[in-house]
């Protein structure tokens, strides 16, 4: 279902202290990757609040992704755990409201890993590009 | 003080709300006095017609019962507000969407097949489904037309006040009546219940939320006295308002949210499922991944009053 | 051609409107009772936890709740094929009996009252439980809002809260009773049991000694002939909670008798594109459109049906008083459609002596009241009569109990056919040509379906769709240039 000209809009919340820096190496080499990832920095990954996933989508994002620090590498010690437990009840739940478990994707990258965060974000768009855009169909009264 | 005009409808609803009402027995004398009321069409006879030959305001308060979803409904509810002075969104299902909001993981299509083809006791060979306008022999007849999306109250009329609760509980209803009487309701847009979490109000003994496995209410029988979390039984408590007596609790079962989010929170469910995963005592992805199993149903659980209100607001499809 | 309408329809549970249609002299033609409400519970509880359907299918309604708590908890219990202890079913039969008082109560005093207290064509402003409070005095008054309050109240200990309590699972209940609350349960029976005595005589000195009152009862204008469904306990005694359901034809004959789970091969269900609600008919009769007598499939439930169907009550004040009602109507089976509303106050005293019976039960203080379920969940039928009606429900699940199909057959509906025939014989015998249609001749037309205690929220739990439409487009020549559709098949 890869809709010609379809450019997914993919939210990445990042933290802080390592996918974050893993992000702006990946930029300061410039190395090359989709440009639909668009990033929101937060503290840390176990920082995000499923609202912010659920607000994502609403918003019109057709793909979100939450990047941390390997596990045993968090700045809070277990701020990646939290996340880690959180997500995939979160995507078992989007699952039934529609909005497949290939649009939420939770990993780890280190400072370090530019070429892993790049990797990681040309995989996600090319997953949410066959899956086209996430139904608008909201709330209008006549369907 | 003239007496107030009172009027009370029900839209995609069952009926428990007005029957909440006749549950304040003989406290409904108190009401006759301070109100006459002009709509209840469950026990008096004022048609529609009565309400469209009113002036604008003419209504002091309206108590509007049930959802919003289909065309009926959502014209009700514009005439009301029309000739309300005050609207307040009355039960579970005005504010939030309540049980009938579960329709939002459908839609009209998949409803009209199960029912008028699927169903093992249909007999329907010529495949007739209803028409929102029939030809019969004698005249044109009309139905509502039905939406795919169960909306609130709030949906498609401003709306000053909330009582929650499925149905709300006497002791909130006389709370509001009260009000009534002495001229003293809230800044518009409260909702009348209390503050604090369910967790707040509920006596059962809370020690520490560690689990490991969760049970389904049916495969234990928990401690009367113990949190039915703590015990792995998903209860609403945390991210639902209290206000409620804790009434499911005292009968020994898990909340399940009808009173809505709390204070401050913009979607139950990602605050429900927020707690579960808090309190889960593993980090073992394999631990973790049969905990989710062992969540049967998150999105029916976690929004199953409230899909109307959520974020989201329905199943995408 | 002409028409009346009355928008909405009032003094029920739930949403409808009635069309009647005059020819040109101005008698009528025509009625059409149309039901503009669905909410769509048998698609919507695909996925959902099967423990939770108690739970979710009581808001199907909130004037009977617990009898959908009650055949759902059941139907769970025959998926899961697991049998509850004996304290859990007696205390659930307990909550049920406390349960019809309820509904009963509240139907008679509230909605169908003020009827015959201030008189059909009274002033609507009048014409509802106040202005019966009024008439019959506060102390009266106050005796019918405390015995429905006693009700409630017996609910809310078992259940939680009266309206959508929580104690039915699988196996058993989830609380209990103790000593002392069955104590105080004991005594609100006992007053109860007077209360039914006592409306059973208001029923007497308000509508059977009023003459034009029993003319209307007996009158050919409310009277329908057709076949009647009830549960039957095994000596064929009405029983809400449990038993067979029994099926006899308009001449009271037995016509078939079967088990909850064999209800398909009864029960079918017509559809007409002008109302929501479905219309459900005898398989074995056929449907033979919204006819009475013998060759149409048409049945009725509720209570005159369930005294109709039954050999009597298992009461002995409720026994006198069915006695009392057949011998003043004249004998097996009663067709009159007012007598629902004696009928109903039989039934009352039944709940009262049965739930005073259950309330002695040392039985019922026994704590363990839960069997955990072991075996895998497949499918089930739950069935008991809810106030309104037979009210069956149908659950299949996945290997794990988590919900696949639900159908439901619930009460109102199977009389929705009979109140379409109602309303319209009613109509036809009140509104003539040249005669001023007031607003009380309307209300009696409403009296018509109002006899059956429709509760329309139950008789609709399912959802409509869009109308097949079929656009054609042709040249001058008459040839098919394009053809639109949607929902065509």
């Amino acid at each position: 279902m890869n809709k010609d000209g379809f450019e997914p809009k993919i939210v990445g919340f990042c933290c802080n202290w390592c996918s974050y820096r893993g992000a702006d190496m990946a930029g300061t080499a410039r190395m090359k990757s989709a440009p639909n990832v668009r990033i929101v920095r937060v503290m840390c990954s176990g920082r995000v609040d499923p609202i912010f996933v659920l607000k994502a989508f609403k918003e019109g994002a057709d793909g979100v992704l939450i990047l941390g620090c390997h596990p045993g590498d968090c700045h809070y010690a277990e701020g990646n755990y939290k996340a880690a437990r959180r997500v995939p009840l979160l995507k078992k739940m989007l699952e039934q409201l529609g909005i497949e478990d290939e649009r939420v994707r939770l990993d780890w990258v280190s400072a370090s890993e530019g070429n892993r965060f790049t990797k990681i974000v040309n995989e996600i768009t090319a997953k949410v590009k066959e899956l086209g855009p996430l139904s608008r169909d909201e709330r209008e009264p006549n369907g | 003080m003239a007496k107030l005009k009172l009027a009370l409808y029900w839209a995609a609803s069952c009926g428990g709300c007005d029957v909440a009402v006749l549950d304040i027995n003989e406290k409904i004398l108190d009401v006759a006095e301070l109100a006459d009321i002009v709509l209840w069409p469950i026990a008096m006879d004022f048609k529609y017609h009565h309400i469209e030959a009113m002036d604008d305001g003419g209504i002091d308060v309206c108590l509007f019962n049930g959802a919003v979803r289909n065309s009926e409904q959502e014209k009700i509810a514009k005439l009301l507000r029309a000739k309300s002075k005050v609207m307040v969104a009355f039960g579970s299902c005005a504010c939030f969407g309540g049980i009938p909001a579960l329709g939002n993981f459908t839609n009209r299509n998949e409803i009209f097949q199960r029912a008028y083809v699927e169903a093992p006791t249909n007999v329907n060979t010529n495949g007739t489904f209803p028409q929102t306008l029939t030809q019969v022999e004698e005249g044109e007849l009309e139905l509502p037309e039905f939406y795919d999306t169960v909306l609130t109250l709030a949906d498609v009329v401003d709306v000053e006040y909330f009582v929650p609760g499925c149905p709300p509980p006497v002791d909130l209803i006389l709370k509001v009546v009260d009000a009534l009487a002495t001229n003293s309701l809230p800044p518009p847009g409260a909702v009348i219940a209390s503050e604090k979490t369910l967790c707040d109000e509920c006596e059962r003994k809370k020690e520490e939320k560690k689990i490991t496995k969760i049970y389904r209410p049916h495969e234990i029988i928990p401690d009367p006295e113990k949190c039915l979390l703590e015990q792995g039984i998903i209860c609403m408590g945390p991210a639902t308002r209290g206000g409620c007596g804790q009434r499911c609790i005292l009968a020994n079962m898990p909340c399940r949210g009808c009173f809505g989010p709390p204070v401050g929170v913009y979607d139950q469910g990602a605050k429900m499922l927020s707690a579960i995963a808090s309190i889960y005592a593993t980090d073992g992805e394999e631990d973790i991944a049969r905990m989710v199993e062992e969540v049967v149903d998150p999105a029916g659980t976690f929004y199953r009053f409230g899909m109307s209100a959520s974020m989201l607001k329905r199943k995408r499809m | 051609m002409k028409r009346i309408t009355i928008d909405p329809i009032t003094r029920l549970e739930g949403h409808g409107r009635i069309e009647i249609f005059l020819d040109a002299e101005g008698n009528v033609a025509n009625a059409y009772l149309q039901i503009p409400e669905l909410r769509g519970f048998e698609k919507f509880c695909e996925g959902r936890p099967v423990e939770e359907m108690p739970r979710i299918t009581q808001r199907i309604c909130g004037v009977c709740p617990g009898a959908h708590h009650m055949a759902s908890t059941k139907a769970c219990d025959a998926l899961f094929h697991v049998d509850p202890p004996p304290a859990a079913k007696k205390l659930r039969e307990l909550y049920y009996c406390a349960h019809m008082c309820h509904s009963h109560i509240a139907h008679f005093y509230a909605l169908a009252a003020p009827d015959f207290v201030l008189g059909p064509d009274a002033d609507p402003a009048e014409r509802n439980i106040l202005g019966v409070i009024a008439k019959v005095g506060l102390e009266v008054g106050g005796e019918v809002l405390k015995h429905r309050a006693y009700a409630q109240e017996i609910q809310a200990v078992i259940g939680g809260k009266a309206t959508h309590s929580v104690c039915g699972l699988p196996g058993g209940m989830s609380r209990a009773i103790t000593e002392e609350e069955r104590a105080d349960f004991e005594e609100k029976a006992k007053s109860m049991v007077e209360f039914g005595k006592f409306s059973l005589k208001l029923f007497d000195d308000v509508v059977l000694a009023n003459e034009d009152y029993l003319g209307l009862i007996t009158g050919d204008i409310y009277t329908m002939k057709s076949y009647y469904m009830g549960l039957v306990d095994a000596n064929n005694k009405v029983n809400f909670y449990d038993g067979d359901i029994r099926v006899v034809d308009p001449e009271g004959k037995e016509f078939a008798k079967f088990k909850p789970a064999e209800y398909v091969d009864y029960i079918g269900e017509h559809t007409e594109p002008w109302s929501y609600l479905k219309f459900p008919f005898l398989k074995k009769v056929g449907w033979k459109g919204l006819t009475e007598g013998k060759e149409s499939g048409v049945y009725r439930v509720a209570p005159l049906a369930r005294l109709n169907v039954a050999d009597g009550m298992a009461t002995p004040i409720a026994q006198e008083a069915y006695e009392r009602m057949y011998q003043t109507l004249g004998g097996k089976p009663v067709h009159a459609t007012l007598a629902f509303h004696w009928a109903r106050l039989v039934e009352l005293m039944y709940a009262a002596e049965r739930l005073l019976e259950l309330c002695q039960d040392k039985e019922v203080t026994d704590p363990n009241v839960r069997t955990i379920p072991t075996a895998t969940p497949d499918e089930g039928v739950g069935v008991v009569e809810a106030p309104r009606g037979t009210l069956y429900h149908h659950y299949k699940t996945d290997e794990r109990g988590m919900v696949e199909k639900v159908n439901l057959i619930v009460a109102t509906v199977q009389n929705n056919p009979a109140m379409n025939m109602s309303i319209k014989k009613a109509a036809q015998g009140l509104i003539k040509a040249g005669q001023v249609v007031s607003e009380g001749l309307l209300n009696m037309v409403e009296m018509a379906y109002r006899a059956y205690d429709p509760c329309i929220a139950c008789a609709t739990h399912t959802l409509p769709g869009q109308m097949p439409l079929e656009v054609i487009i042709r040249d001058p020549q008459g040839n098919i240039l394009q053809t639109l559709s949607r929902n065509v098949s």
